[in-house]
């Protein structure tokens, strides 16, 4: 037991890094500094063999024959399915369905469950925070069906208004989106909270966690939401991935998103009938050796360790933010306190964050400039563009000096 | 590197002209660079430049650049003016990601002289 809890204390990104091919990669002779993990996350060795060895050994189509090696697929991408549920704490594995992204989870629930539950004079909840995958699959609702998008803003520090939240959900109230950590700020916003106050009214509650299921451990049960989507491609697993939860009840209930093979029970020419979950929502030949990888993301951060990734960001974001502050020209944005997920968005005054990148970039240094497909939240924060800095596993403090040492060459520059 | 950046700091041919003869602007969407330039033409020369705009070093550098090159210059020469002449004169080697930002001036320009949103024969 003490031992276990020593393991606990911290995690040595050094060694983790040897489990990642990508940093033997050179960028104009300087090693990379891959800061751009809000986008995608890098892919350790174990998760590239794994689908390499279902192309070279397995490869076969699922549900569909009788021979040896699609009866192998089957399996594995079943147990792909049992360990994400596993992963987030799901009761039952047929509550999650695979998908391409975190965007195509959000649709799915718009047109699976929106487009046939709600009417006009409905109400959906999102926040300014939201990414544009959680803000224009309503706005599509809205102009189709007459409902109504509710806005739920922030204070200037980019933490929710919580206190705005009796006034803006009420008995119309039949759907809270919400993201979960924010891909912009870094705000891990208290979604628990948010959940109580709409179950109050007995409205669904869909929690986007692409920015958190990577980083903090999440659990769909002790959470109580009705949806949960993320991105697989950002938790270590292959791109193409992605998958939403939902409650038993209400995707047996809801109607399919895509029609065609494989979701289907029976089909005459009169009428057909669906697949038991979650196969009625994973119409056509999916991702297999996709969905078999991101099983093996999962088996990856679970041999790390969630709680340990989660603290290790916090000491790199936390270094990143007291190195970043000496320096008056960097304008930080977000939260100060310990409530925030490895992302720092920042900017040097004077100088455009494509300058900054691009600067950075000819150090070996990825990070993002831009709006972040969030462009509500940057004109809520009174701002077009800014530069961010997410963080993962294998960042390391000596990254973050080198990071720091770049931006002052930027501002020597200009 | 240096070159460029002292057109950023210190642009040429900054601001706007009193009824110009040819106004057009135009911007980046996706990073939100716009540049707008004012020509005056006298017998089919450009008499008077004047551009602003908002945006990286490399698109703005470009529009100062650019339109240092046009002064008193024929409409036709202007109108001959490629990308790679326009990213040759930029003094470095941009990476193909920065290339609309260093191709936004020349964009205004072209479509501004020939009226038209796209140059002849080429893609956006």
């Amino acid at each position: 037991m003490e031992k276990h809890k020593v393991a606990l204390e911290s995690l040595d990104p050094y060694r983790i890094r040897n489990d990642f091919p990508i940093f033997e990669r050179k960028i104009r002779g300087k090693p990379l500094i891959y800061f751009d993990n809000a986008a995608t996350s890098q892919k350790p060795k174990s998760i590239i063999e794994v689908e390499k060895r279902f192309y070279e050994e397995t490869n076969a189509n699922i549900h569909r024959a009788v021979h040896t090696l699609s009866y192998e697929s089957t399996v594995l991408y079943e147990e792909s399915h049992k360990k994400v549920a596993n992963f987030i704490g799901a009761k039952n594995w047929r509550e999650i369905i695979f998908t391409r992204n975190a965007t195509e989870s959000i649709n799915l629930v718009a047109y699976g469950w929106g487009l046939h539950n709600l009417r006009k004079g409905d109400e959906v909840l999102i926040t300014i925070m939201e990414h544009h995958s959680n803000i224009v699959p309503w706005q599509m609702l809205r102009d189709q069906k007459g409902i109504t998008l509710k806005i739920l803003d922030i204070d200037d520090e980019g933490r929710l208004k919580l206190d705005e939240l009796p006034r803006l959900i009420s008995e119309r109230t039949k759907l809270v989106s919400v993201i979960h950590a924010s891909n912009v700020l870094g705000t891990v916003n208290p979604v628990r909270h948010v959940i109580n106050e709409a179950k109050k009214v007995g409205a669904l509650v869909l929690v986007d966690a692409a920015q958190s299921i990577p980083h903090i451990p999440v659990n769909v049960t002790e959470l109580g939401c009705d949806f949960l989507v993320a991105s697989g491609h950002k938790m270590l697993g292959p791109t193409g991935t992605g998958f939403l939860y939902g409650r038993y009840e209400i995707l047996n209930e809801m109607e399919p998103f895509l029609y065609g093979g494989d979701m289907i029970e029976t089909v005459t020419i009169e009428k057909s009938t669906w697949n038991e979950l979650p196969w009625k929502y994973e119409a056509g030949t999916p991702n297999i050796a996709g969905g078999i990888g991101l099983g093996a993301a999962v088996d990856y951060l679970n041999r790390i360790g969630v709680e340990k990734i989660f603290k290790h960001e916090r000491e790199i974001v936390g270094y990143s933010l007291e190195r970043m502050s000496d320096f008056p020209w960097i304008e930080l944005y977000g939260p100060r306190g310990n409530d925030r997920v490895g992302v720092v968005l920042f900017n040097i005054s004077g100088v455009h964050p494509h300058d900054v990148a691009g600067i950075l970039d000819e150090e070996g240094i990825a990070v993002r400039s831009g709006h972040h497909c969030a462009q509500p939240l940057m004109r809520r924060l009174g701002m077009d563009i800014a530069v961010r800095a997410s963080f993962y596993l294998y960042n390391t403090k000596e990254e973050v000096d080198k990071f720091v040492e770049v931006l002052r060459e930027v501002r020597r520059l200009f | 590197m240096e070159y460029l950046l002292d057109h950023y700091k210190n642009p040429r041919n900054y601001g706007s002209l009193q009824n110009p003869d040819i106004t057009h602007e135009e911007g980046n969407p996706s990073c939100g660079d716009v540049i707008r330039i004012d020509l005056k033409i006298t017998d089919n020369k450009v008499q008077k430049v004047k551009f602003t705009g908002k945006g990286c070093a490399i698109s703005q550098a470009a529009a100062s650049i650019l339109t240092d090159m046009i002064v008193d210059k024929d409409v036709d020469y202007i109108k001959e003016i490629n990308k790679d002449d326009m990213l040759s004169a930029l003094g470095v080697t941009l990476s193909p990601v920065r290339y609309k930002c260093g191709l936004l001036a020349l964009k205004v320009l072209r479509s501004g002289v020939h009226g038209i949103k796209n140059w002849p024969g080429e893609e956006e």
